[in-house]
């Protein structure tokens, strides 16, 4: 390790590190701006000047850019030379020439970064007299504010939108000290990732405008640790609450999964819990229906009541208990609810009587993964394992708008080419200019074939289409290449597949990516049959596989999935359906089966049972159908552990108390257990018991107990806080109410407290969810809470992955699949339905917040160029999609690709439950459709941005 | 004196087409050297020649191209040969006449530099503005793929160039050579940092040199005439001659070809005629509108880069700016403020925010508003901004010096203008 020497004292720092970051990680406050600890020095803010001498016997000494001078053994720096400081006080006087001052009307007021720089460089007294410049700012859509006044040209903005996250539509414009940033016109920013801006923005440029909405400092916000539910990527939150609230989500540093950055649908998506559809009291369908019974359809004809906690526990205690005993009970988990409380509903009602809760086609497919993923032995990798991958294979998945924040991570991945040239052209990583001036537009290559556009094409090597089928065909292929077998059939003399297995061939890290949203197993098995073959060649492979629900993965594991071949589609709601009339009492857990199934067979399911219970967050269609509901509390308001597609398993805290009669799922299902007497459960009483539980229920849950410290747990005696130490208003927040203020709720399951006393430091990561150190108010004090810059928080990383497939050494032999498939010879006239998954308007609550609703916009059948010229049908004109017993109008959107036969449709929307994936329909163009919008003009109808 | 850039450039010049350039002596140097010169010749008798850039740092020639990986050492792919064409310092108008009426003299030293560096693509990024000079290099690029002298096998000998002229969108920042790079990779014009130099990773991320006009003007006489020829036309330590030129308020304000180390007296009273009558010489910018006053006291200098420079300026471009005893030098001054600071890229603190402050601070004073108090404003921005390190490149420190030299020099008037509430030149003019 080499030594330099600060201020005369000795400093050990890393090899190839710059001057910046070793102070960084010393403990030492250098000032910076523009330089990102994920994108590295550009040398644009000046900020990190430090001295630099020649030798021992210099005492000059020169200015120097800390982020852009490497570290050198014996090199001698000053950080406190007069001269220094005052060249760092200069900075930021200049950069203040313009900025309005603006900071009590500003959101990023309290936990801004050139706030916080202003202080330690103590620059204070304003020199300049001439008039500021002023901007015009732009409407960037509904989730991202613009105020240009208060830029100091710092350019991380265009770098992190940009070149880190390849968006297209934000810019540097101007020059000068007019150099502005925004959209070439006003609009909605496309980037997946835009809310990024927000904390990467130094100051109030970007700012969070749901927040501004509903304003609160950052002290203000009663924070928890937390997990995105967005999707089964799993990537570590913060939500802050205040007045009842969800104010804002903002990224916990988690150094494996997330970094730095979260997609928009984790960041601005969880507004439905301050949803007026929240259910808040537990509700039962007219006593009618007790007295009548049978008069009940699917309907939810009659009306509800609200009745108290302790009626509702009795009414459905009672339900159970008489069904328990007839054994006519059955159970319906949720791929989004918590591990723990999927576990307990099993346990009440007995594992033959439980359901998991995926529909068969994802059952089978999910299923399938699962196991996979549990006895491979290719690697299931972190996202940050897949940026060191070196070629990548997706198949079938658009991964941005599937498991978005991986896709952030792949577009790190590709650039893993212009980070082995620098080795050559010996240039530090972190010289971030001058790498990507070296690697121009050169990337690591990676191959995507898929049945449509997806949004990594832009930096794919090859992009091929195909029907769902022919995916998994050219999977197979490309496997049986690498094994050295021949090919016959179709793809036989199809260089796209020997490119494939030449470039995974020839890779140190090659990454497979697969996933269930194509609800095909032949896709998934086929990405399992390359990731052996090449494991098989001795190279360590990486295989990940995109899960729907943050949770898929846990509840998967919930079924004996060992055992999956007999029981292949046998526990969906499906077949549940079928034998509905049976049951007396369904227990359905946070989960719409109206999103999953047909109409006919919901109808058959709802309408079958007798006495229906169900728990959810949001008023949805399975809450109508029920007799008797309970408010669940959200992910922000309850203990739970969600195990994501990397197997995973993390914890979320509340981060404020449910209000009214809200309570955990697993609150309610342990206190219908106590109601029924439950002989194993009733013995149980708190959340970590209920861990410890599941924990022993299974060797594959062993590693539960430790995924987060247990209730018990005392940071240097003390519980952690909630609230900041700079909490304020705790009278005045609720003095129209009472002018008493009352005791603050006592946070009986979690080592955290509803409160600012206790002790915020040294926190296990698991527990850490507000960064804050002296001096530094804004999200960049996370840098005082890592070991090095990026690197682990101090403790370790959050989360405890079950089982690690890299410590076993057997190997999963793919199930054999049906050989190569013919291609599409379809019914002339006749489409496939592929489905298009969309990170705004596919997952089943963010939507429900009404920015995300806004962007996800109507729902859609998407189609080639060809289809569209044939059909007579430009984007925004209606097309009839009809199947064999029904038809719908959907708006046309244009793709740039997709495969031959094929016609894609918006998931996840209400209009288009009616579509089943890989359905067969018929097109027509619909001469009555209205178009929503004016006609376009041509550049604009380029299909871009779907 | 023997003439060598200008020799095809008369008095009343015509522009010299090839028929005429190839009558007096013209692509001799070429013939010479795809008849028998290696690459490596070619650098020796370069490098020999001491050569310094003409755009302005005087950088030696030979040296910049050595850094250029060569042969085995270099990895595959291109490498660029760039002319910087984008002539925009204030005061500079030598490379537009050398352009205009001789652009086979150009073509002809880029095509023998592309081949010392072993670029197989050159290009002309040339000031938008320069349209006469853009068409005749043009028109020339075309004459020479027909004679043979540019494309696939230049004169039989294997070698391949390509050539093109690039027009720029217009900055003054496009005249730093990375900052260029940038421009003709259709990207915004911010000049890189270094490391990497241009010579490892320049245009595309491959190995490429950028001269300016008049230095590869010079090429193709030195390999044509050799390193000792080019030595002994220079009067002073430097090798060569020079486009030197002088505006403001002299008699015959110009541009002319002299020897290296021609003394500033001479090329400002014999060539430029001396001052205007009724009008004494108050101080001079010796090489364009980014380099430090000198005054009557300097007149004996010649026009030497490290003669220059150790008087306290430096050569830049060769062409001076006259300041006579009636212009005010604080407006003199501002002027160029204002246009350095419209011409900043945007891209570091030091000179995006310092360059306009200046200027504010400098129209102040000009207007009768400054305070005693501005002068250490205007000192402290000197500081800050016009030390080499403290910006991202060079264009800051450049606009300093005027400033600082100023305020060195003419102290007094600026301090008259703070005392006096007003302009004492405008007051005298009745302006």
């Amino acid at each position: 390790m080499p030594t330099i020497f600060v201020d005369g004292q000795e400093l050990e720092v890393k090899n190839g590190e710059n001057i910046l970051e070793a102070f960084l990680n010393a403990g030492l406050d250098l000032p910076y701006f523009c330089w990102h600890p994920a994108m590295g020095s550009i040398g644009s803010c000046r900020q990190c000047a430090v001295l630099q001498y020649q030798n021992e016997e210099d005492t000059v000494g020169k200015i120097v850019m800390g982020c852009m001078t490497p570290v050198a053994d014996g090199a001698r720096f000053s950080l406190n030379a007069e001269k220094a400081s005052e060249f760092r006080g200069a900075i930021v006087e200049s950069l203040m020439l313009n900025h309005p001052h603006d900071c009590p009307v500003c959101g990023e007021g309290g936990e801004c970064h050139l706030q916080d720089m202003t202080v330690m460089v103590g620059h204070r007294d304003r020199r300049y007299e001439g008039p500021k410049n002023t901007h015009r700012n732009q409407y960037l859509g509904p989730l991202i504010n613009h105020e240009m006044n208060r830029c100091i040209t710092c350019y991380r903005c265009v770098r992190y939108y940009r070149d880190y996250a390849g968006g297209t539509d934000l810019s540097a414009q101007a020059s000068h000290d007019h150099t502005y940033f925004g959209r070439h016109q006003e609009g909605t920013l496309q980037s997946e990732f835009s809310g990024n801006l927000v904390e990467v923005c130094p100051t109030g440029v970007f700012t969070d405008k749901p927040l501004l909405k509903q304003y609160s400092r950052k002290w203000d916000l009663q924070t928890a640790p937390s997990i995105c539910t967005g999707c089964a990527v799993g990537c570590n939150i913060s939500p802050g609450e205040r007045y009842g609230k969800i104010k804002r989500i903002q990224n916990r540093y988690n150094h494996e999964v997330n970094g730095y950055f979260l997609c928009d649908r984790g960041r601005f998506g969880s507004g439905y819990i301050n949803s007026d559809e929240r259910l808040n009291f537990v509700a039962l369908r007219d006593a009618r229906k007790q007295v009548e019974g049978s008069d009940k359809n699917a309907d939810g004809e009659g009306t509800f009541s609200a009745i108290g906690t302790q009626q509702g526990l009795e009414c459905g205690g009672a339900w159970i208990k008489d069904a328990l005993k007839s054994g006519k009970v059955a159970a319906i988990g949720s791929p989004r609810a918590s591990l723990e409380s999927n576990f307990l509903l099993r346990e009440l009602v007995g594992r033959e009587n439980f359901t998991l809760g995926f529909s068969a086609s994802e059952e089978t497919v999910i299923k399938r993964i699962v196991n996979i993923l549990r006895s491979m032995s290719a690697t299931n990798p972190s996202i940050k394992e897949m940026e060191s991958a070196d070629a990548i294979l997706i198949l079938g998945e658009d991964v941005t708008n599937t498991a978005p924040r991986v896709a952030l991570g792949l577009r790190q991945s590709v650039r893993n080419k212009a980070l082995e040239l620098a080795d050559q052209a010996r240039l530090f990583h972190w010289q971030d200019a001058a790498v990507r001036n070296l690697a121009q537009d050169q990337r690591s290559p990676m191959v995507i074939v898929s049945a449509s556009d997806t949004r990594l094409d832009d930096v794919a090597s090859e992009l091929v289409s195909l029907a769902p089928d022919n995916i998994a065909a050219f999977g197979r292929a490309v496997a049986q290449i690498i094994k050295g077998e021949t090919l016959s059939g179709p793809l036989a003399d199809d260089d796209r597949v020997k490119h494939a297995a030449a470039m995974l061939t020839a890779a140190k890290n090659p990454l497979i990516i697969s996933g269930s949203s194509m609800l095909h197993s032949g896709i998934v098995e086929s990405a399992l049959g390359v990731a052996e073959a090449l494991q098989a060649n001795e190279t360590k492979t990486m295989l990940s596989y995109c899960l729907p629900e943050a949770n898929s993965f846990g509840l998967a594991l919930l079924e004996d999935v060992a055992d999956e071949g007999s029981l292949e589609g046998d526990l969906s709601i499906e077949h549940l359906a079928e034998k509905a009339v049976d049951i007396d009492t369904l227990i359905i857990l946070e989960n719409d089966l109206h999103r999953r199934m047909s109409t006919e067979q919901y109808q058959k399911l709802v309408g079958g049972a007798s006495n229906i219970i169900a728990l959810d967050v949001l008023e949805n269609a399975t809450l109508d159908a029920a007799d008797l509901v309970f408010p669940s509390a959200s992910y922000a308001e309850s203990e739970g552990t969600l195990i994501s597609s990397e197997g995973r398993a993390q914890r979320h805290y509340p981060v404020f108390n449910p209000a009214d009669d809200r309570m955990a799922s697993w609150e309610w299902l342990l206190a219908l257990a106590k109601t029924v007497k439950h002989q194993t459960l009733s013995t149980l009483k708190t959340f970590d018991e209920v861990v410890e539980a599941c924990a022993q229920s299974d060797e594959l849950f062993a590693g539960l107990s430790a995924v987060a410290p247990d209730h018990g747990y005392r940071n240097h005696g003390l519980k952690v806080p909630r609230q900041t130490h700079r909490y304020s208003g705790r009278t005045a927040m609720r003095a129209d109410i009472s002018v008493h203020e009352p005791q603050q709720p006592i946070d009986e399951e979690s080592p955290l407290a509803f409160s600012m006393e206790g002790l915020s430091r040294d926190e296990p990561a698991a527990l850490k969810s507000f960064y804050w150190s002296p001096g530094w108010n804004s999200n960049q004090a996370v840098q005082k809470f890592q070991d090095e810059v990026s690197g682990p928080l101090h403790g370790g990383s959050n989360g405890v992955r079950l089982f690690d497939p890299r410590e076993q050494s057997h190997q999963t032999q793919s199930k054999s699949v049906v050989a190569d498939d013919p291609g599409h010879d379809l019914e002339k006239g006749k489409w496939q339905l592929i489905p298009i998954h969309k990170v705004h308007g596919s997952d089943e609550l963010s939507v429900r917040t009404s920015e995300i609703c806004e962007l996800a916009g109507e729902p859609f059948v998407a189609l080639g160029k060809v289809v569209a010229e044939k059909l007579g049908v430009r984007q925004g004109d209606g097309v009839l999609v009809s199947s064999d017993d029904s038809s719908l109008a959907l708006e046309v959107r244009l793709l740039n690709r997709v495969a031959k036969n094929c016609v894609g449709f918006s998931v996840g929307f209400e209009k288009t439950f009616s579509l089943q994936q890989g359905e067969l329909v018929s097109l027509q163009k619909d001469e009555n459709w209205q178009r929503s919008k004016p006609d376009m003009i041509a550049s604009d109808s380029g299909g871009r941005n779907v | 004196m023997e003439k060598v850039l200008t020799r095809n450039i008369a008095d009343d010049p015509v522009p010299t087409d090839m028929a005429a350039y190839e009558a007096n002596g013209g692509y001799q140097g070429l013939k010479k050297a795809m008849a028998g010169m290696s690459s490596a010749d070619c650098l020796k008798v370069i490098s020999d020649s001491n050569l310094r850039g003409r755009g302005g740092a005087g950088f030696p020639t030979g040296m910049k191209w050595s850094f250029v990986p060569m042969g085995e050492k270099c990895t595959p792919g291109h490498k660029y040969l760039i002319c910087n064409a984008d002539e925009m310092e204030p005061g500079t108008f030598k490379d537009r006449l050398l352009m205009e009426y001789d652009p086979h003299q150009l073509i002809e030293g880029m095509i023998l530099s592309a081949y010392t560096i072993e670029a197989d693509i050159a290009y002309v990024f040339i000031r938008g503005e320069y349209l006469v000079a853009i068409q005749r290099l043009r028109d020339a690029i075309a004459e020479c793929y027909e004679k043979g002298y540019l494309g696939d096998n230049i004169l039989g000998s294997g070698y391949k160039l390509d050539m093109y002229v690039h027009p720029s969108a217009g900055r003054y920042i496009c005249g730093e050579e990375t900052a260029l790079i940038n421009a003709l990779e259709g990207k915004r014009a911010n000049p890189r940092a270094k490391p990497p130099f241009p010579q490892v990773s320049g245009l595309w991320g491959r190995p490429t040199i950028v001269n300016n006009v008049e230095t590869l003007c010079n090429i193709s006489h030195i390999v044509d005439k050799g390193a000792d020829w080019f030595m002994s036309l220079g009067r002073g330590e430097d090798a060569g001659t020079k486009m030197f030129g002088a505006s403001g308020k002299v008699k015959n304000p110009g541009c002319w070809e002299l020897p290296m180390g021609t003394p500033i007296r001479e090329i400002l009273e014999d060539h430029a005629g001396g001052m205007q009558d009724g009008l004494e010489l108050k101080g001079f910018l010796p090489g364009g509108g980014s380099t430090d006053f000198l005054t009557p006291d300097h007149l004996d200098l010649a026009m030497d880069y490290n003669v220059i420079g150790k008087a306290g300026s430096r050569m830049g471009t060769g062409t001076m700016i006259i300041l006579d005893d009636q212009t005010c030098p604080v407006g003199m001054t501002l002027n160029l403020i204002k246009f350095f600071a419209h011409e900043s890229c945007g891209f570091c603190t030091p000179c995006r925010e310092g360059l306009p402050w200046t200027r504010e601070v400098l129209k102040k004073i000009e207007m009768g508003n400054g305070v005693p108090e501005d002068i250490d404003t205007l000192i402290h921005q000197t500081k800050y901004i016009g030390a080499m390190g403290n910006t991202h490149c060079a264009l800051a420190p450049g606009a300093m010096e005027p400033l600082q030299s100023a305020l060195k020099y003419f102290r007094d008037d600026f301090d008259r203008h703070i005392s006096g509430g007003c302009c004492p030149y405008h007051k005298g003019t009745g302006a």
